[in-house]
């Protein structure tokens, strides 16, 4: 698969509770959840993102609660993928069991600006960073993984 | 070659194949649970599953505590999720506002997690059971459908981590004290997809109480679980809690790590050394001894949740709050886990120390460790809680504050309207 967007640049460690505060959380609706989105981490993040942009972080992505909401509320704001050096354990299972895309790369995010201009192929494990003219690897899925997101996530995975 | 804990639990529930970490395998589940917050997802894509049945009704249970007794419509609806899923599938653990408990202290307490299990649960803080020496680890909601639907979950077998933990504790160190220690000294994510497991004579001695605070908080630094070989400590706790509340599943299994078992690291540390610790805004890694943060002044103080809301918790938070006044201006909120915490406290005149020190002392609930209801922090506002989170926002306005300690610590600060050492204010 390929994804082309904008870059909206984070730091290490942003958690579920800036992803989506638990205030929201009385709701499961992804429309609503997408109107808060990275709320506590940028407040205007909302108004300035486009359909398939991408959210390029630093280390250990998606730390802190169990809650779904956080990758529902993502994918509901537009993102089509999001490249970090590590995530979070539960926050990776969240993302791939319900088909948010993901991008584990080391080296990429810290040379990738705020609004540069990204193109992500997850089958070739690179992303091209059309403004700065470069390429980085990103790392590939285990096969095991693999499965379950061309099955379309979990869900789908386990049905016979 | 050796196995640890972890990797034999793992092992013994699945087909053989997985056997070292990195290997993923499909795990057989002895137990799972949601609450309100995280199972209304989990039972709307069981129905989009198209599945009709659960796996099995009496290895599920449904706990809506993080927002109960509702605090507002939504939540209410959500709430009633769980109520209808539960009669629908006739689920024996679901528990009702008036039995229910903050679901990390009410599952131990009922004995419906035993050593030797293999446990899921859509919250990340169900890595709270490693402390009975059982692999149980948080997952997110679909997981916990296909759970509900398989009786399975997958699992990438995790590297374990070595922490060991020799000398004798300081007065007023607690298990609380020595994770914030261990997560200041590792980082949010330095466990990150590993098992933590904690041993040594300090862990050997250290009171049920005390290892569910430290299992509980293995998710601050990343792990998949937190766990502690079960030992004497663990069989007096599991046998009353089965005592009790007969549980139907009452066998258990005692797994112990081999001497040639394999670890991506091993951590020491002198227990004698470690002060009373505090975690500053904005992460839990963010710690310092307490003595370094004493001029800080707090707004509010929380004493519960399901890293220390346990009867013992209370108990010392009572003992330095006894014939005190808590300081002008500041709010002090006492959070029982669960029913029998809170009877037990009400029998043993904690409940009546709190109030008249100036507190409330509330029903069980998560309620503001996560900026739910019943304490939320104003723009501003300061909180010293012995809660596991200190994010930005988490327990209300983005730019409150939420400094993590102890329940001594804590009750300590209550007293003075800034972090304190308990020694200043209690023999």
């Amino acid at each position: 698969m390929k994804y082309k967007g904008k870059a909206h640049k984070f730091g290490n460690d942003v958690n579920t509770d800036e992803i989506i505060p638990a205030q929201y959380l009385h709701t499961k609706d992804p429309v609503e959840l997408g109107k808060h989105c990275m709320e506590n981490a940028d407040k205007n993040f909302v108004k300035n993102v486009k359909k398939d942009d991408i959210i390029v972080a630093g280390r250990n992505f998606g730390c802190g609660s169990s809650r779904e909401h956080a990758p529902i509320s993502i994918k509901a704001s537009g993102i089509s993928c999001v490249i970090a050096e590590s995530f979070a354990r539960i926050f990776y299972r969240n993302a791939i069991n319900i088909g948010l895309p993901i991008v584990t790369a080391r080296s990429a995010p810290g040379k990738i600006k705020n609004m540069d201009n990204l193109e992500v192929n997850t089958a070739k494990g690179v992303i091209r960073n059309i403004s700065k003219k470069e390429e980085y690897k990103t790392e590939v899925f285990p096969a095991f993984i693999e499965k379950i997101i061309k099955k379309g996530g979990l869900l789908n995975a386990i049905k016979r | 070659m050796g196995y640890t804990i972890t990797e034999k639990i793992l092992r013994a529930h699945c087909k053989g194949k997985g056997v070292k970490p990195g290997d993923f395998i499909r795990a057989r589940v002895d137990f799972c649970l949601g609450n309100d917050i995280t199972a209304p997802i989990a039972i709307e894509e069981f129905r989009k599953a198209g599945a009709k049945k659960v796996f099995d009704r009496t290895r599920i249970a449904l706990i809506p505590d993080h927002f109960t007794p509702a605090k507002d419509m939504q939540s209410a609806n959500q709430a009633k999720m769980l109520r209808d899923f539960a009669e629908e599938h006739r689920i024996e653990q679901y528990y009702e506002v008036g039995r229910m408990g903050v679901e990390h202290a009410l599952l131990p307490e009922l004995g419906l997690v035993l050593p030797g299990n293999l446990v899921i649960g859509a919250d990340s803080h169900t890595c709270t059971y490693g402390a009975l020496g059982c692999f149980s680890c948080g997952v997110g909601s679909t997981d916990l459908a296909a759970a509900f639907i398989k009786g399975e979950c997958w699992f990438r077998i995790p590297e374990s981590i070595k922490f060991i933990f020799y000398g004798k504790l300081k007065k007023w160190v607690s298990g609380k004290d020595l994770i914030l220690h261990t997560i200041g000294d590792i980082g949010v994510d330095g466990a990150n997809y590993k098992a933590m497991e904690f041993c040594g004579e300090a862990i050997k001695k250290l009171p049920m109480d005390d290892r569910f605070s430290m299992c509980n908080m293995a998710i601050e630094a990343g792990a998949k679980n937190g766990i502690i070989e079960p030992d004497a400590s663990t069989v007096k706790y599991v046998k009353a809690a089965i005592r009790k509340n007969k549980p139907k599943r009452k066998g258990f299994k005692m797994y112990k790590s081999d001497k040639d078992a394999k670890y991506a690291l091993v951590k020491e540390y002198d227990v004698s050394k470690i002060e009373p610790q505090v975690a500053l805004p904005h992460l839990p890694s963010n710690t310092k001894p307490v003595n370094k943060v004493k001029n800080v002044s707090i707004d509010q103080v929380v004493i519960g949740s399901c890293t220390n809301g346990r009867i013992s918790d209370l108990e010392i938070s009572a003992k330095i709050l006894k014939n005190k006044r808590i300081k002008q201006g500041v709010r002090l909120i006492v959070i029982p886990a669960t029913q029998a915490i809170y009877l037990e406290a009400v029998k043993r005149g904690f409940a009546k120390t709190f109030v008249e020190a100036g507190g409330v002392f509330s029903t069980p609930s998560c309620g503001p460790c996560l900026g739910g209801h019943l304490g939320v922090l104003a723009e501003g506002e300061r909180s010293i809680a012995t809660t596991n989170r200190n994010f930005v926002g988490r327990m209300g306005h983005p730019k409150s504050e939420v400094y993590l300690a102890s329940p001594a610590v804590a009750a300590a600060s209550a007293i003075r309207g800034r972090i304190t050492h308990p020694k200043e204010v209690a023999k």
